[in-house]
């Protein structure tokens, strides 16, 4: 150590330099066992990256004094610490998002802005008709045939655009988007630009005028109305149909247990597309289970629990990074090397449960179909049984249940769904399957397969607030290679996006007197 | 014995002089012939390239004249009497065998083994 200590002037390349000879010797040591190593398969070759001097830097110097039992001492961090969350409190903290008033008040202000245009929008051309008749009613022109024919065609075009707004606009709304809807933007601005235009001329060509020619007035109203329902039709265009034609093929893909789905989409804005993801997501990706999950967490926590990294260098190396490398690829070098037999083990446990799911599947079907076979529906002729024996729906199921109860819970059990299905949601089941005429394999297959989200009852959804992460803005066109996540609580939903390439379609044209045919001839003939 | 379109095809022939035998009314040489440009080439199981439209040996009756002139089953036969036998139809082939008129048949053969001999004494055997 104090011949090391007359370098602590030196710099650390030069340091390094110096050393180099030394360097050299330990190499080589570390071939000799390298070569050693590598006959037994159980031990390990650690190649520490080059970059680390064997004389220490003044920086190291002051940690050089470290305990060596300071691991003893430390506390580990848990995975539960105090700010833990159970999953009642997850979802009263969803309910409470869902009841923020920052969402509230945004759709409120947007409603009371829709409303004010639309009275506007309403209100004007009766304005322009009635104004003239109350401020200049001596000098107004008598309106003749064609000027009262013009008020029949504004009052039906009127009628027209208020049925035609009623049905694009007045609509429960579906969902609230991050950002705000760029194309009804763009659309009110126009509306209300237009209608503004329209005032501007009234007001100073013919109020301030006070303009006589009243049937004149009226086609300018009716003009306004005309002009009117096509920017209705343009609003027709932009909201419904341009997005109808496929252009896009979306992959939609579950982050805990990779089920996918394909969607075809058109030309959507990120949002919107998210939106129409997130609404066929409830209808199609089978419910998300968390108890699924578990086997393979802890066999990822069993991978790497058996190895421990010890640094036998001592505080000699400076380069944390480099430290860091060399811990972790010794352990994928232990881990590679030592005899994994965690494949199996899930072999085996795989086959085993699958064996128990089946027998208890067996169990479950002859139990519900012996169920089914004491009900029967009464026939009208058998009016004559006692009222007691007569039951509703509901008090047969509630007959028949306690026979099947059992098999159907230890199934439910083994395929972990049984948080899914309450009691009286079975109950309801079988109620609703007796009522309609539904065979016991109807009944059961809602439990044996797990279903779409929508199937479920609302408190098991789980998935209720999204949250849209995306790199390009979300108000952009969907492109090809666009990829965005939609988050909820448990897991999250990859989205990427492919263009439907061009397809490029021929004819060709088949004579049907052209289908002819001849055998097949290997004959053999002897001379 | 694969052949480009095209080109000339060599191949390495063995002669073989067949004596018809008289059986009843009829002169036969005891073998079946198969193929021609008329038949499907994909079922010949004695050819080596399945495009092959030749005509080939298919069953040579024991004790037959072919037998004896040392014909063997999967050889095709390149010239009958002169006549060209690699494009041919299977009937024009079977015309050219069952002439009437001529006692005498002499075949060019090609096998497989043939070109495998010769190539061997080329190689064994260098040049002298």
């Amino acid at each position: 150590m104090d011949t090391e200590s007359t370098y602590s002037g030196y710099s650390y390349y030069s340091g390094r330099s110096r050393g180099s000879h030394r360097h050299g010797e330990r190499s080589r040591d570390r071939h000799k066992s390298r070569s050693k190593d590598s006959r037994s398969e159980k031990s390990v070759t650690i190649n520490a990256p080059p970059a680390e001097p064997l004389l220490g830097d003044s920086s190291v110097r002051g940690e050089e004094v470290q305990d060596d039992n300071w691991g003893e001492t430390t506390t580990a961090v848990t995975g539960t610490s105090e700010h833990s969350l159970s999953q009642e409190d997850i979802v009263r903290i969803t309910k409470d998002l869902e009841d923020s008033v920052g969402i509230d008040c945004r759709r409120y202000f947007t409603l009371t802005l829709a409303v004010v245009l639309g009275l506007l929008v309403f209100l004007t051309p009766m304005a322009f008709l009635v104004l003239p008749h109350l401020l200049w009613p001596e000098k107004l022109q008598r309106c003749g045939t064609a000027c009262e024919g013009l008020f029949i065609s504004v009052a039906f075009k009127l009628l027209i655009l208020l049925l035609a707004v009623w049905a694009l606009f007045f609509r429960p709304p579906r969902a609230g988007l991050p950002r705000v809807f760029v194309f009804r933007a763009l659309l009110a601005v126009l509306v209300l630009l237009f209608v503004v235009s329209y005032w501007l001329f009234y007001s100073v060509r013919i109020l301030d005028s006070q303009d006589e020619n009243y049937q004149g007035i009226v086609q300018y109203a009716v003009s306004l109305v005309d002009a009117l329902l096509f920017i209705h039709y343009l609003a027709i265009v932009l909201l419904e149909l341009r997005q109808l034609q496929p252009c896009f093929s979306v992959c939609v893909t579950r982050s805990t247990d990779g089920e996918t789905r394909h969607y075809n989409l058109g030309q959507l804005s990120i949002q919107r597309a998210a939106l129409a993801i997130v609404e066929n997501y409830y209808r199609d990706f089978p419910i998300h289970n968390p108890a699924l999950l578990t086997a393979s967490k802890s066999r990822a926590a069993k991978h790497l629990a058996g190895l421990k990294v010890y640094n036998v260098d001592g505080p000699g190396n400076n380069a944390a990074a480099g430290l860091a490398h060399s811990q972790s690829r010794a352990m994928i070098a232990a881990a590679a090397r030592r005899r994994d037999t965690s494949h199996n083990e899930l072999y085996y446990e795989e086959a085993e449960h699958e064996r128990r799911v089946r027998k208890r599947k067996a169990r479950l079907v002859v139990a519900v179909e012996e169920a089914f076979t004491h009900i029967k529906r009464m026939q009208e002729d058998e009016q004559k049984k006692a009222p007691g024996d007569v039951m509703d729906p509901r008090e047969a199921a509630q007959a028949i249940f306690p026979s099947m109860a059992r098999a159907l819970q230890k199934y439910l059990r083994t395929t972990k769904q049984q948080h899914c299905h309450s009691m009286e949601s079975i109950q309801q089941h079988l109620a609703f399957c007796i009522t309609n005429n539904m065979t016991p394999k109807a009944f059961l297959e809602s439990y044996l397969t797990p279903g779409p989200t929508l199937q479920y009852s609302r408190e098991r959804w789980l998935a209720r607030q999204w949250t849209l992460i995306s790199e390009a803005s979300v108000t952009s066109g969907l492109k090809d290679g666009s990829v965005f996540l939609l988050k909820c609580i448990d897991f999250s939903l990859v989205v990427t996006a492919k263009k439907i390439p061009y397809i490029q379609m021929s004819e060709e044209y088949i004579d049907p007197k052209s289908h002819k045919f001849v055998l097949r001839l290997q004959s053999e003939t002897s001379v | 014995m694969y052949f480009v379109p095209g080109q000339p095809v060599t191949a390495v022939v063995q002669r073989i002089e067949i004596h018809k035998l008289r059986q009843g009314e009829h002169l036969i040489l005891g073998f079946s012939i198969g193929g021609g440009i008329d038949q499907d080439p994909g079922q010949n199981p004695f050819s080596e390239d399945k495009t092959d439209k030749g005509i080939y040996v298919t069953r040579v009756t024991p004790g037959g004249p072919a037998e004896v002139a040392d014909l063997r089953m999967g050889d095709k036969i390149m010239q009958v009497n002169g006549w060209d036998m690699t494009m041919v139809t299977h009937d024009q082939a079977r015309k050219r065998l069952t002439k009437k008129n001529e006692k005498v048949v002499r075949l060019l053969v090609t096998r497989k083994s043939l070109e495998e001999a010769v190539k061997h004494s080329m190689t064994t055997y260098p040049k002298q």
